[in-house]
């Protein structure tokens, strides 16, 4: 168990190809840190860099107070868990467990009492003597677990660890991490690029763009309160609505801050009955009525206009295609953006 | 192909047993020659059943041979063959699989250009450098022994390139979390690396094997001296005797001895041959 501290990493390939442009980011003992962000956006390499399989262009990381920039992974003590699970295919279960300890000349009867253990916490036990091959996907995700739980290291690091497993088993075995990780304290750093993954496991959430931190902060601290215009997009699904100032000025006398070109609007802000707060309101067209259980997603074409916008709405609202609706949003829910700095306004 | 078609069922029967006829029918001839008495292929009508002297000839070639050709008893030249295409072929494996391990698992200053050096020297066959190579035998003094035969021919461009294929597909993120368990390079190849090349290995260790144990211009360059004989150009020595008649009976019975140990060979390690022909393990 251990603080992860990274200040001023640079990440510029040998092409001359910058992934990461000086980052610093301070992970307390204990911390479940989801680092976030679409594809290229340099998550992963910020994980390497942790874990020590990617040399450190410039700036310092330590672990536990300790830099460890020229320390070999293994040296690092930090575990791992690979997407596709890296389990070594000639092993069974158990000598997968045990190669780590092993490799760090662990007692016979230490490694027997851990291994018996990480299998007891992750249900692996019946399988203990099968090669991986063996398995489905959602048990090697639980030995590649096994793998690192044993080792007892200071930090886990997870690279897209279940982004190989189906939608529902995905699910689950994201709570049981949580779980897992609650129950042993590890400070851990888990990189996706699922954002419903991102919300629900993190303690804190780190939304990366182009090798840079767009934001830090609590997942739902995030989704209210987006400090940029990616991160807006970004986080919440259907993404944010985007509606130009201008369009806004005109259905009512707004009081945004100096700068605001452009208004964010959360899709389930978006009232069809005018709430009593004070709200602006706005009329489209439904184009698409897309019931998806729970709620209902309108995509509608605002008036004059013509923009595209999304509202979730409460399942079975009555309205159909092709019908004329008034929006209502309070002016609390608005987000309001610059579009050239790309930062919130307020 | 599940078509029940008697007559196609008979056809394609006729043609694969036409097909083993012909192969075999040579073979099959040999064992009967190799069993008969001296002059009995001479006389003019070829016998197609075993003779009664199988024992008897055998036995005289393994442990005397014919003399007045200059070649040894047999058992001799089977430990020589048995030795260069042993060690021929665990030499070229531990060798180039240790070569192809450097080549893609580290990075090195002209690693590529390493590489091509390894692979165009797959396009000099042995009989394109052979004279080059004698002369630097020679001049090692290597004539007439057992390092002048495996030597020249342990290097081996073919399974160096093979292991490279094999560990290309290997992915990274297994020697990363290696790594990460704290698997030095050299541990990472004992451990993973060499159990994941069990079976290219067996498919490897046969088709090298018989590569040596086939080897018939290079030994008969290298040694004079009978003791250092192999049993293929031994059998060479055998059939060309100068003043009389071949004594077909005892070659034949050496050319069955000499194929015996690569069909065992195969037989024997035919399930992990195929095995790493086809599957790769990961």
């Amino acid at each position: 168990m251990a603080s992860i501290d990274i200040a001023g990493v640079k990440k510029v390939y040998a092409g001359g190809v910058t992934a990461i442009h000086s980052l610093d980011l301070a992970i307390p003992d204990g911390e479940l840190v989801v680092l976030v962000g679409p594809s290229g956006c340099g998550k992963s390499t910020l994980l390497r860099m942790i874990a020590g399989l990617e040399a450190i262009t410039e700036g310092t990381i330590a672990i536990d107070g300790t830099v460890v920039n020229t320390r070999e992974p293994a040296e690092r003590d930090i575990a791992m868990v690979f997407q596709n699970y890296a389990l070594y295919p000639h092993m069974t279960v158990r000598g997968n467990l045990e190669y780590g300890l092993k490799n760090r000349g662990t007692p016979r009867d230490e490694i027997d009492r851990r291994v018996a253990e990480a299998a007891r916490i992750l249900e692996i036990e019946p399988f203990l003597d099968r090669r991986p091959r063996q398995l489905s996907g959602g048990q090697r995700q639980r030995v590649a677990m096994g793998r690192a739980i044993v080792r007892q290291p200071k930090a886990f690091l997870f690279d897209e660890p279940l982004s190989n497993l189906d939608a529902k088993l995905r699910g689950q075995m994201r709570i049981e991490i949580k779980r897992l990780q609650r129950n042993l304290a590890t400070t851990s750093v888990y990189v996706t690029h699922d954002q419903l993954e991102a919300m629900t496991l993190a303690d804190r959430l780190v939304v990366m763009n182009a090798g840079r931190i767009e934001q830090v902060g609590a997942p739902l601290a995030l989704y209210e309160r987006p400090e940029t215009l990616f991160v807006a997009g970004f986080i919440g699904s259907p993404p944010m609505n985007l509606i130009d100032i201008g369009y806004l000025r005109d259905k009512g006398a707004l009081a945004l801050p100096e700068g605001t070109d452009l208004v964010g609007i959360r899709p389930d802000t978006i009232h069809l009955a005018p709430p009593e707060a004070p709200h602006v309101t706005l009329t489209a067209t439904v184009e698409l009525y897309e019931p998806i259980g729970g709620e209902t997603h309108l995509h509608m074409r605002l008036a004059d206009s013509g923009q595209l916008i999304i509202a979730a709405v409460p399942a079975r609202t009555a309205t159909r295609e092709g019908a004329q609706v008034s929006l209502h949003v309070g002016l609390a829910d608005l987000h309001p953006f610059n579009k050239e700095t790309g930062r919130r306004t307020d | 192909m599940i078509e029940n078609r008697p007559f196609l069922a008979f056809l394609t029967h006729l043609v694969l047993i036409l097909g083993v006829v012909i192969v075999v029918f040579p073979v099959y001839l040999a064992f009967v020659a190799s069993t008969h008495g001296s002059g009995d292929f001479m006389r003019g009508l070829v016998p197609l059943l075993p003779g009664p002297h199988l024992v008897e000839n055998y036995g005289f070639m393994l442990n005397e041979g014919i003399s007045t050709a200059g070649a040894p008893p047999l058992s001799i030249m089977l430990l020589n063959s048995l030795v260069m295409a042993v060690s021929i072929a665990v030499g070229k494996i531990a060798i180039s699989i240790l070569s192809a391990y450097a080549i893609v698992f580290f990075k090195f200053p002209l690693r590529l250009l390493a590489f091509w050096i390894i692979f165009i020297t797959l396009m000099l066959p042995v009989e394109v450098r052979i004279i080059p190579t004698f002369k630097v035998v020679a001049d090692l003094g290597m004539l007439n022994s057992y390092p002048g035969l495996i030597i020249p021919l342990i290097a081996s461009a073919t399974a160096t390139f093979l292991f490279r294929q094999f560990f290309l597909t290997v992915p990274d993120e297994l020697m990363e979390a290696a790594r990460v368990d704290g698997a030095g390079p050299m541990k990472f190849f004992r451990d993973i690396l060499l159990p994941l090349s069990r079976t290219n290995i067996a498919a490897l260790f046969v088709i090298l094997f018989i590569y040596g144990w086939v080897q018939y211009l290079w030994p008969l360059l290298v040694t004079t001296d009978s003791r250092y004989y192999t049993v293929v150009m031994g059998i060479k020595r055998l059939a060309a005797t100068a003043d009389a008649e071949p004594q077909w009976n005892f070659v034949m019975a050496a050319v069955i001895l000499a194929m015996l140990p690569p069909v065992l060979v195969v037989i024997l390690m035919q399930r992990l041959f195929v095995k790493g022909l086809v599957e790769t393990e990961k």
